[in-house]
């Protein structure tokens, strides 16, 4: 019986410790011969009526599963177990060989003996208990170990996380700070561009006073060639020559004083030119005066129109203007206002050349008529001025930012991107007016300005 | 009625003397010209009280005409000659300042000749 409980859990615990059904199937299956053995060993035990001879079949069936967990590879982490109960085999077999040898010593000792298999017996089974005690705190042990790595993973890999979320943090504010230096570059050029330009129109300035000095002298003298032709003509008429020669003589007098009055007027030209330049590079007063509007928009059309002629030959445009004839003088800051008009009318040349521009590379210029409009006009206490082109438009996103400082869409070097920003304060902060845009892409532009007068 | 016409340009004299050639012709008028501020002290001094009126560039190298006014209300207080200054288009610093100092009149390059000559009919 005791065999049988030993060998019943030693399989039993071999395989559940080794889970040979899944590892070792081919032992597992052994182990099933072994146990249905130990079972029928049993069995037969009891339908034999118990022999004594019959113990000699247990211990040989146990010194085989001994002898073959003790040597196999597959149980040798078992070998402890296995151990413990090899006592319990020898003793068990030194009691049958006792009573076979000396059966008068084993009639003595027999009590003795059957205590020492007993003690055996509970011996293994304490060690079982013992080992399969130590295997639990392995396993716990196992298990706190795993569960410590998985911590660790876990929180390596948060600290993965983080080290990304860092990288795409700093690569961030990396692009910024280059998008920061790529403004702050392109600042600097327009300030660059901006300062050239301050620069050249004190130059402008300059020139402007050196060349109406020779110039006055060129209208004065053509004048006064003019009055003296008108003498000359007086005299011939005094003197006795025949009217032939009279009339000759008249002739070339009357084409020298065409000539003069030829010179004298664009003489005057070159003036009022340089009577702009003059003008438009001198600093504001900061007064309002009384200006004839109307004259002073038309001024400005005139002088943004010829400045675009005097860099582009080819650029032509019609200048449609609808004054209110109503309007008068009124209180406004002349040199102010006509820098607003002249932003506003380069603008709209330029709007307009660049369309015929476009319109001439895709071949598509047909009967494209560049067209620049001012319209004035005098309402309930306000002055109302429109600029209208039909050039090339804005889309929204630039109409949103043309009053800013330094936007442009002009090429470098062709626009500062302040014109509009200054019209913008000159009109809203000088004049207490407003400024509006409206646009169509592809269609037209119109800016409209009013101004509170009263 | 003599007048002094100051300017570094030269060519003045001869514009005058074209325009102001019937005026020039019938004796009322007499131009003299200085074509620096020291020129027009040294013709004042060699003909004291002659100079009824002074027509005056102000921006001339040298002795400037702002500078010449100054000495003339200095140097001619008796029988003081009436002073017109020519100052640039838009040049109102100069005009402020010749106005302190006692200019008579002034007038705008280009010169606009009508008008100067209705002026100075009307000084005589």
């Amino acid at each position: 019986m005791d065999y049988f409980l030993v060998s019943f859990f030693l399989i039993q615990y071999v395989r559940s410790s080794l889970q040979t059904a899944t590892s070792l199937p081919e032992w597992d299956r052994k182990l099933l011969i072994g146990r249905y053995i130990s079972i029928a060993l049993l069995a037969t035990y009891y339908i034999t009526d118990s022999p004594d001879w019959y113990s000699w079949l247990w211990h040989i069936f146990m010194v085989v599963v001994l002898f073959i967990l003790y040597t196999k590879e597959e149980f040798r982490s078992l070998k402890s177990v296995t151990q413990s109960v090899i006592p319990f085999v020898v003793v068990s077999i030194l009691n049958d060989v006792v009573e076979l040898a000396a059966p008068k010593f084993h009639d003595k000792y027999h009590d003795w003996l059957d205590i020492a298999v007993a003690f055996a017996f509970i011996l293994c089974f304490v060690i079982w208990f013992y080992a399969r005690k130590q295997q639990n705190i392995l396993l716990k042990e196992r298990e706190d170990r795993m569960r410590e790595e998985a911590a660790s993973k876990a929180q390596k890999e948060s600290l993965e996380y983080l080290v990304t979320e860092r990288t795409m943090e700093l690569t961030a504010q990396k692009e910024q700070l280059q998008k920061t230096i790529d403004e702050l570059k392109s600042t600097q050029n327009q300030l660059i561009q901006s300062e050239k330009m301050a620069s050249l129109g004190e130059l402008t300035a300059g020139i402007a006073h050196e060349i109406q000095n020779p110039l006055n002298f060129v209208n004065n003298f053509s004048e006064v060639s003019v009055e003296l032709c008108q003498e000359l003509e007086e005299e011939v008429d005094k003197t006795s020559i025949s009217d032939d020669d009279k009339d000759y003589i008249k002739g070339i007098i009357a084409d020298l004083s065409q000539n003069q009055q030829k010179i004298t007027h664009h003489g005057k030209r070159a003036d009022s030119i340089v009577k702009g330049m003059l003008q438009h590079s001198r600093t504001s007063s900061g007064e309002k005066e009384p200006v004839e509007i109307n004259a002073l928009a038309d001024e400005y059309m005139r002088l943004a129109y010829h400045g675009l002629r005097a860099k582009d030959k080819e650029f032509n445009a019609a200048l449609v203007t609808d004054f209110d004839p109503n309007i008068g003088k009124v209180l406004v800051m002349p040199q102010d206002l006509g820098r607003v008009f002249l932003n506003l009318f380069t603008n709209a040349f330029y709007a307009v050349a660049e369309k015929k521009r476009m319109l001439t590379e895709a071949g598509k210029l047909d009967d494209y008529r560049p067209e620049v409009k001012i319209s004035t006009k005098m309402f309930a206490g306000k002055l109302y001025i429109r600029v209208t082109d039909n050039g090339t438009g804005m889309p929204d996103h630039v109409k949103a930012k043309i009053f800013q400082p330094f936007f442009t869409t002009k090429p470098t070097g062709q626009g500062t991107g302040l014109g509009l920003s200054m019209s913008y304060d000159i009109i809203t902060n000088a004049h207490n007016g407003m400024l509006d845009v409206e646009t169509v892409p592809g269609e037209k532009t119109e800016f409209k300005i009013t101004i509170p007068i009263g | 009625m003599k007048i002094l016409v100051v300017d570094d340009e030269e060519d003045v004299k001869s514009l005058f003397e074209q325009k102001f050639r019937k005026e020039i012709r019938s004796a009322q008028f007499e131009f003299s010209f200085a074509f620096s501020g020291e020129q027009a002290l040294a013709f004042l001094a060699e003909h004291p009280s002659e100079v009824v009126m002074i027509l005056s560039d102000i921006n001339m190298p040298g002795m400037s005409g702002i500078e010449l006014l100054k000495t003339i209300r200095k140097d001619f207080p008796a029988a003081p000659p009436q002073v017109m200054m020519i100052t640039a288009y838009g040049d109102s610093n100069n005009h402020d300042q010749a106005m302190q100092l006692g200019a008579d009149d002034f007038l705008t390059k280009p010169v606009n000749f009508v008008e100067l000559k209705e002026k100075l009919l009307k000084s005589l």
